[in-house]
């Protein structure tokens, strides 16, 4: 690799008048080729597999038959599926939504009132964000097994009358998943909504107060809409990461009981993997991507507006 | 200008939110020290006894030589192509480097179904290479986006120096542009680290042998035959988890910097 930009360099003649401007193009395209190549084979190309797959009734050993669009049909119109996909829902609440609002009230305080102890607590929230999904998985099991801490603390604090083993509950199970999405997220949320407050000029709060503004109508008037963008970018990020919970799933219920817990995410492993549906898993996979880049540029569009 | 009563407050809310980030933590790591399950001593004993029943040793290896080969594979490649993107005139780039972007959006979901499938025509599925090289390209799609991101803020002289030596822009990269670099690399380094480290659906779905399970695929599995209590569970879950978060401890600003500038994209 060296030895030829080494070699394209030194031509002489046009190539040396080009070095005063740069390299050329396709020496800088030289510089691109291996990633693009990794990149295109491992990212690329198998997203436009995916999509090939997606129109094909195929149990990954056998011949394959053309359904056209009928997987994606199937998104719509299978119960499972899309069962899966209104459980989304509910944890983009735990994960996206719920973590948003701690986020806000925790970040304001954090960044206003000028409390001590601010670095260890900015280590303490996001210190889930880095731990591995499937260890975070066993701990949480843990505190929901029957006899885990979360039960000791409902009797300790007189509830004991609601303890139950929260992920085999039909009911609870996917609100108790969500409370881990909860915990992962709210850490991220917070810290990204600190950096926006923080450039929030004082003279912006003088003001306000002096206008007799307390702290309630300071948070609407001024640090709500002075951090729209972070709170998009958080938005963003969390949709996104309730949309691909699938560490978490695995570990904490593998779906269940029944379907009840059961996303997207799953749905791709399982259809492909456990029951040789691979068709209608890449179109489940498609699917997702399509949602995930229409978030995105949804956010990057509201973002260009102001 | 705060007062007495709103400030007991903010304490109070801070420590409430500060229990309950660290509760999970320290439940998790209570149980690893707590009392055998099979009646010992338990305490630091448990760390070995998980470490041998739950064979880390094996999976351990393994995510070091995967997080290995990524972080450093992934690493060059995209210095190359941000060098590039940053400060030459790429052909097409107002196309390819969009393309490099849509990366960053494209959920492993999506591609792990074909890459299987096609893999295994290859005879690369339960490889090594099944379970490394779809992760450096992953990580290839931020490290060109954040690496672009550095070498578009290098003053255009200090190339233009370096050309007027004589040098190549091999040099110029190398030499002249990737020492100062040393912090935006530090940080593409330490999140590719956490997130090859971390993934679990890549190598679930390409490993089959129990001898190329990374660990947390090595947890998850210790989990499924592991059923008499808690406690090596518990072990095993601290043993895979303190790699980044030791990391996290000491280059905290790294990760911080690294996941908040990387989601504001420009």
């Amino acid at each position: 690799m060296a030895d030829t930009l080494v070699a394209s360099t030194a031509r002489g003649g046009s190539a040396a008048r080009r070095d005063r401007l740069g390299p050329s193009p396709w020496h800088a395209l030289a510089y691109v080729a291996p990633a693009l190549a990794v990149y295109a084979a491992f990212v690329l190309y198998p997203l436009g597999r995916a999509v090939h797959l997606s129109l094909f009734d195929w149990d990954g050993l056998t011949l394959a038959t053309f359904v056209g669009l009928g997987n994606y049909v199937e998104v719509v119109t299978d119960g499972d599926l899309r069962a899966a996909f209104g459980h989304t829902l509910v944890l983009i609440v735990f994960f996206a939504l719920l973590p948003a609002a701690i986020g806000l009230v925790l970040a304001a305080l954090l960044t206003r009132a000028r409390v001590r102890g601010l670095p260890f607590f900015r280590t303490v929230v996001f210190l889930p964000q880095v731990v591995a999904m499937v260890v975070v998985g066993v701990a949480w099991r843990q505190l929901y097994a029957p006899d885990g801490s979360v039960n000791d603390f409902l009797e300790l604090v007189g509830l004991g009358g609601v303890t139950r083993a929260w992920l085999g509950d039909p009911t609870f199970a996917l609100p108790a998943v969500g409370v881990i999405g909860t915990w992962v997220q709210t850490g991220l949320v917070t810290v990204l909504l600190m950096a926006g407050i923080s450039r929030i000029p004082d003279q912006l709060y003088e003001a306000a107060r002096l206008d007799g503004a307390g702290p309630v109508r300071e948070f609407f008037a001024i640090t709500l809409p002075s951090v729209r963008a972070e709170l998009a970018v958080a938005l963003t990020l969390t949709v996104i990461a309730a949309l691909k919970t699938f560490d978490l799933i695995y570990i904490t219920t593998g779906g269940g009981p029944g379907n009840r817990t059961s996303v997207p995410s799953y749905e791709v492993y399982n259809r492909a993997f456990r029951l040789g549906e691979v068709g209608s898993a890449a179109a489940v996979g498609v699917t997702l991507t399509i949602i995930i880049f229409a978030i995105n540029l949804a956010v990057a569009r509201i973002g260009e507006r102001r | 200008m705060i007062s007495r009563a709103e400030r007991t407050a903010n304490y109070a809310i801070l420590l409430l939110f500060a229990t309950f980030a660290l509760w999970p933590i320290l439940a998790i790591l209570a149980t690893a020290l707590g009392p055998d399950d099979a009646g010992g001593a338990g305490g630091l004993a448990n760390f070995p006894a998980a470490w041998a029943q739950g064979r880390f040793a094996g999976s351990m290896l393994t995510s070091i030589a995967v997080s290995a080969f990524v972080v450093v594979v992934a690493g060059v490649l995209s210095i190359m192509a941000g060098y590039a993107f940053g400060t030459m005139r790429v052909p097409w780039a107002g196309v390819l480097f969009p393309v490099f972007l849509l990366g960053l959006m494209v959920p492993t979901e999506v591609i792990v179904v074909p890459l299987y499938f096609d893999l295994r025509t290859f005879g690369l599925t339960n490889t090594f290479w099944g379970i490394a090289l779809p992760q450096v390209a992953q990580s290839i799609a931020f490290g060109t986006f954040w690496m672009r991101a550095y070498f578009r803020s290098r003053p255009p002289s200090l190339i233009e120096a370096g050309r007027l030596d004589g040098a190549s822009s091999w040099r110029i990269l190398w030499q002249i542009l990737v020492p100062p670099g040393r912090p935006a690399i530090v940080t593409m380094v330490v999140l590719t680290f956490m997130w090859t480290w971390n993934e679990f659906l890549i190598p679930l779905v390409m490993a089959t042998d129990a001898s190329l399970r990374t660990a947390p695929l090595g947890l998850a599995f210790f989990q499924g035959q592991y059923t008499s209590g808690y406690t090596l569970l518990a072990a095993g879950a601290v043993i895979v988890a303190a790699p980044v978060v030791v990391v996290y401890l000491f280059l905290q600003r790294h990760f911080i910097r690294g996941m908040l500038e990387g989601a504001v994209r420009e």
